[in-house]
């Protein structure tokens, strides 16, 4: 693509800087109340240049907001939005210069996929033959090429956020929004899609901020996650950060599995049912906690092999996930645990195993056991 | 979404055949029967020409005259009531969709309201307001293209109402604010053209509705077709009979014109659509065939 159009309609200074090295977004503070209903609260987070940051969250945990907030879509109520240094918080959504995929179907029913492409080039007053052959592009850089004339009730779902990506980004914008873009889709259309946009953004070093509700999703295509819970974030980090080592018992709960075990934590180690484990966080104050644990960091032998190094119980279910399995094991001190193991480890139901845990630091919570408190 | 609208399971042919025909014989049959009156010759039978002649040769210049000009008005009175429409309750609707739903039951009550009251209540309300919009801006006929706003809301609302739903007005317009449209182009390019149909349907609606208005105009004393009509009709129902056929023909053409107007921008590859367009000698500017 060719550099050097900008946008005559863009009054930022920073549209002038080719969309390869990226820009620079950052939410100081941002608060944004619906009513009474504070849905971002000091909300603060910095996407780096050409980086894909993922908001994942529960829904009604703010991360649309945050990133509708970004497009201009929603007015902030404090704070300030920064692009490139420059606070875009009164700039209006047109000016902005954002490129947006949304959850539902948005293309423009009355125009076909290429004239949607240009419609953002025709707002920018592009000439028509440079619309035609960037929209063309644009298209082929998501395999649309031969969809150009085809209007969006032509196309499948997977085909109508192409073209809406490709429209989006047609643009060379400073910023490109996905808002669930791929909530609507099915599981197969999904994968391929998601490293579709994951491959194109990186190729075009475009900063990205991707919202989902889909912790897979989040790990797989983010450079970084940002976890949201309540309008602000609980943890930023990088995929592997967040899930070996969670922050707070609410991320180590939404992201990834976890079996949560009764535990007592004692000099900046945990002690789950008399095995001891490191923590993630060691000072921990002393106490008794709630542990999580990993399926893949528990590990399935016989009953027969060294008794005493693990936890005995009885297999419940087991189920073949295709390149794993996926065991529930009832233990004898009460509780089930589920864990993840190779396929040609074959337990049967009802057969007596011994869990044992692979050392990997645990998260937990301050826990005050109740009585009669049923098991998790 | 486009997909939404369409209508999912299409009638096969026979019944729409049969629903067409049984449509087109209720509305065939009465006009009809006013060409076969307008052709008697007299109490002693037999047909020919000679009433539709003699109102063509000097009828519509003399004596009857009035009705031209009543026909005059009321097509007035019907693009008044159309920009009504297309300027203050299309973008009313929208602006209530899109930034005001909370709205939109009020919206609906105000916009329902008028198919309840009946036409003569309407003008025991008006007529005050008439003697202050006389003084303000004249007794004018088109000053009754206020009141006929007010009389084709309900059905202009619902026609336009339906399409509205149909179409997801809150994606379509932030989609195109984040790609660069201001309000205008948003309202311009986006939006009309997906409510297109509601629009002309409530146009159309519109149209018909002022054209057959009698019961306001009567009593606020002013002149549309068809109270011009009634007049000619107490003299002469034959020459009556042949001039509601001319204005009925009017209305036709003028509602295809409208609808013609619709298809002419932009040919579109609807199946379920047969757009009249085929036969348009303007040109999109854009043509989509071509591919870079």
């Amino acid at each position: 693509m060719s550099q050097k159009t900008v946008s005559p309609k863009t009054t930022s200074p920073t549209t002038t800087s080719p969309a390869r090295t990226g820009s620079v977004v950052e939410f100081a503070g941002v608060v944004k109340r619906f009513g009474t209903h504070l849905a971002l609260s000091e909300f603060a987070l910095t996407l780096h240049a050409g980086e894909l940051v993922a908001l994942l969250g529960p829904s009604g945990s703010g991360k649309t907001t945050a990133l509708r907030v970004l497009a201009g879509l929603e007015s902030t109520d404090g704070g300030r939005i920064l692009i490139n240094g420059d606070d875009v918080s009164g700039v209006p959504t047109s000016r902005r210069d954002m490129g947006m995929v949304f959850q539902s179907y948005s293309l423009f029913p009355h125009l076909s996929a290429g004239e949607n492409v240009e419609f953002g080039l025709r707002m920018r007053r592009v000439p028509a033959a440079e619309r035609r052959s960037r929209a063309a592009e644009a298209l082929d850089l998501v395999g649309l090429d031969t969809h150009y004339d085809r209007f969006a009730h032509q196309l499948s779902g997977g085909q109508q956020q192409r073209v809406a990506l490709a429209r989006a980004l047609v643009t060379r914008p400073r910023v490109l929004l996905l808002d669930e873009p791929l909530s609507a889709l099915d599981a197969k259309v999904r994968v391929s899609l998601r490293e579709q946009i994951r491959r194109i953004q990186t190729e075009l070093g475009i900063t990205t901020l991707f919202v989902t509700h889909d912790q897979d999703e989040a790990l797989a295509v983010a450079d970084r996650v940002a976890v949201m819970q309540g309008g602000r974030i609980e943890q930023v980090g990088t995929p592997e950060e967040l899930y070996t080592r969670p922050a707070t018992p609410f991320i180590a709960d939404f992201v990834g599995l976890s079996n949560r075990l009764p535990g007592l934590v004692r000099h900046g180690f945990a002690e789950v049912h008399g095995v001891t484990l490191p923590l993630v966080d060691p000072s921990q104050p002393d106490g008794p906690v709630r542990v999580f644990v990993r399926p893949e960091d528990l590990t399935l032998g016989t009953i027969d092999d060294q008794p005493g190094t693990g936890l005995p119980g009885t297999v419940l279910l087991s189920s073949f996930l295709g390149s794993l399995r996926r065991t529930s094991v009832r233990l004898d001190v009460g509780g089930t645990v589920v864990l993840q193991h190779d396929v040609r480890l074959h337990p049967t139901v009802g057969e007596s195993v011994l869990v044992r845990f692979s050392g990997a630091p645990v998260p937990v919570e301050a826990h005050i056991p109740v009585e009669a408190q049923t098991p998790s | 979404m486009s997909g939404d609208i369409r209508v999912a399971h299409a009638p096969n042919r026979l019944t729409r055949g049969l629903i067409l025909g049984v449509v087109g014989l209720v509305f065939a049959v009465p006009i009809l029967a006013m060409v076969e009156f307008t052709l008697r010759r007299g109490l002693e039978g037999g047909y020919d020409l000679h009433r539709w002649t003699d109102l063509f040769q000097g009828g519509l210049t003399g004596e009857y005259k009035p009705v031209l000009v009543a026909l005059g008005n009321s097509v007035g009175l019907a693009i008044g009531t159309v920009a009504i429409i297309l300027l203050l309750l299309v973008p009313t609707m929208l602006l209530v969709h899109i930034r005001f739903p909370q709205l939109r039951r009020v919206l609906e009550i105000l916009c329902i309201l008028p198919i309840s009251i009946p036409a003569i209540v309407l003008v025991v309300g008006l007529a005050p307001v008439f003697s202050v919009v006389a003084q303000l801006v004249g007794s004018g006929v088109w000053t009754l293209a206020f009141a006929y706003g007010i009389t084709v809301l309900p059905f202009a609302y619902r026609a336009i109402q339906s399409n509205l739903d149909g179409v997801d007005v809150r994606t379509l317009s932030e989609a195109a604010r984040t790609l660069g449209a201001g309000w205008g182009s948003v309202l311009l390019r986006v939006l009309v053209p997906n409510l297109r149909r509601g629009i002309l349907a409530g146009a159309f609606i519109a149209v018909a509705v002022v054209l057959g208005e009698f019961t306001i105009a009567s009593l606020l004393n002013r002149v549309n077709l068809q109270t011009a009509l009634v007049v000619v009709s107490k003299n002469d129902p034959y020459t009556a009979v042949i001039l509601s056929l001319i204005a009925l023909s009017v209305a036709f053409l003028l509602l295809l014109a409208i609808g013609r107007l619709g298809t002419v921008r932009r040919p579109r590859a609807q199946t379920a659509r047969t757009p009249v367009s085929a036969a348009s000698p303007t040109s999109t500017p854009t043509p989509t065939g071509a591919r870079p």
